[in-house]
């Protein structure tokens, strides 16, 4: 199927801090790509990357074959009309109502008529099972919800890849439920390609195709989720299991115990 | 050796974030023009910032005039000069008042409400996923709030001077009695459309521009903290009070002074 996005030897830094060393992956099209990894490590920062809203210090990030850093303003913009991103927030603009939001794409970037407009609209939005609730404003909508008016939001323009950042923070059983069977969902029925950014393992690994785990600004595992748990790396079977302890460890970096507290130099 | 580190580092982050602001405005405004889409968006502000700033506009000005008319006239009187009450009340207003303590309620009134909201539609990501979207926040956010300001705020100080124009006559004329028609016919004589009305109009175009800007970019520069979007709310209050009035005295020296 070939790769729609592809990230080469990519180093980012932010102020003095490495965020990325040196990393490449791919996401093959059509498929369902998860990046995993502790909170803090930057997931959001690669989307961003991906997104051309943050330019790498070195390296390069390809979408469709072309170069995002290497793009001009207008063809940024052009490309980022195939792309989507669910925020963590959902981003919903609050002095609209979930209609208007969802319809906002549509109005600012084609010239369809109001009447095709209400058409797709109230399809987006019977896809997330939001229908009923066009006329809501955002702040009366339940998190799960807001979190699916604005995926409906995010596909209006029908997108190739689409972006979910922590989609499952924060969820409730139930919505977290609803948002994997859509995120699977959709990505079969409308041929996207997703990239999931998630500290959710159990949740992922039921809809991911192919699994990046990041720490310590590197990729330290990836592979199909079975192959990630067969892995014999410590690292990813710390992450996986949720052990408190282990390569990744517990104790903020500091001096020893006894010096702190014996005010030893 | 330190409060030098410091003073240095501070000019630099005021240089940078005064490059910032440029950028920020250039791109709003050097922009191809959208017509068709804009001008619904401004005139919806200009609802927002203008409109709902016409009550504290009017009363104001209402109370403004009449103070000036009572303090005019209680001076005028005894030099037996009271027929001058209406050029006073309406050069002091049109050249100096309206302009000014419009642009400081707006700064207050107006000023801090689009600090406050562009801030929060940063902090909960409206702008980036705008950027997402493929849409500029500049154009779609910022340049039409700017737009709605330049246009509001002179019409805004025009009713201003105009009202405290009629506050005067309230308390000099209704009140204390002066007589209206010497109120309005020395006041007729003595204003002068271009050198006083219009050179209130200019500075307080000016002042409009400089209000406007900071909020704006008080809100686009601000950190997406609660924290820091109070922070900016209080500078964007702050530094347009200080940069209207600083500005004020250099225009009045330019327009009205030695010549």
């Amino acid at each position: 199927m070939g790769n729609l996005v592809e990230i080469d030897n990519l180093t980012f830094y932010r102020g003095e801090r490495v965020i990325y060393d040196n990393i490449s992956l791919t996401i093959e099209k059509g498929k369902t790509t998860a990046i995993m990894g502790p909170s803090g490590i930057g997931k959001t920062t690669l989307l961003r990357l991906i997104g051309g809203q943050l330019r790498p210090d070195s390296g390069d990030i390809r979408f469709k074959g072309e170069s995002i850093p290497a793009m001009n303003r207008r063809t940024l913009f052009k490309a980022r009309r195939q792309m989507s991103m669910l925020f963590q927030s959902g981003a919903l603009f609050t002095d609209m109502t979930v209609f208007d939001n969802v319809a906002f794409p549509l109005r600012e970037h084609t010239k369809l008529s109001e009447d095709l407009i209400r058409t797709m609209v109230l399809m987006k939005l019977q896809a997330v099972g939001l229908r009923g609730a066009a006329d809501l404003m955002p702040s009366e909508l339940s998190g799960g919800m807001a979190r699916r008016a604005a995926l409906a939001r995010a596909i209006s323009l029908d997108p190739d890849l689409i972006m979910y950042d922590e989609p499952f923070a924060g969820q409730d059983p139930i919505s977290m439920g609803v948002l994997v069977k859509l995120i699977k969902g959709l990505n079969d029925a409308l041929n996207l390609t997703s990239v999931v950014v998630t500290h959710d393992v159990t949740e992922v690994m039921t809809i991911a195709d192919y699994i990046y785990i990041l720490a310590e600004q590197r990729i330290i595992g990836e592979g199909t989720p079975e192959q990630i748990r067969q892995s014999e790396s410590p690292l990813v079977q710390q992450f996986l299991q949720g052990q408190a302890d282990g390569p990744v460890p517990f104790h903020f970096p500091a001096q020893s115990l006894e010096n702190a507290l014996l005010g030893g130099a | 050796m330190e409060s030098l580190i410091n003073l240095g580092s501070r000019t630099l982050g005021k240089a940078s974030a005064l490059g910032r602001a440029f950028l920020m405005l250039m791109g709003a405004i050097v922009a191809r023009p959208q017509p068709l889409k804009n001008t619904p968006l401004v005139i919806n502000q200009i609802y927002v910032v203008g409109v709902q700033s016409l009550l504290i506009i009017l009363v104001s000005g209402l109370f403004i005039g009449m103070v000036m008319g009572l303090q005019g006239y209680t001076i005028l009187v005894s030099y037996g000069a009271e027929g001058s009450l209406g050029p006073m009340v309406a050069l002091s207003l049109l050249r100096e008042l309206g302009p000014v303590v419009t642009a400081l309620l707006f700064a207050g009134r107006a000023g801090s409400a689009l600090t406050a909201e562009i801030g929060l539609m940063k902090a909960t990501e409206q702008l980036s996923s705008l950027e997402m979207m493929a849409v500029d926040p500049l154009r779609r956010i910022v340049a039409p709030r700017f737009w709605a300001g330049m246009i509001s705020m002179p019409l805004l100080a025009i009713i201003f001077s105009a009202v405290g124009i009629l506050g005067g006559h309230l308390v000099g004329v209704d009140w204390l009695g002066v007589d209206s028609g010497t109120y309005w016919s020395v006041m007729q004589a003595t204003v002068d459309f271009d050198k006083d009305i219009m050179n209130g109009v200019i500075k307080s175009i000016l002042f409009a521009m400089v209000c406007t800007w900071i909020a704006i970019f008080k809100g686009y520069d601000a950190i997406p903290t609660s924290e820091g979007i109070s922070k900016a709310t209080t500078q964007t209050v702050v530094y347009s009070s200080l940069a209207v009035l600083g500005l004020d005295f250099v225009l009045t020296a330019l327009m009205f002074g030695i010549e």
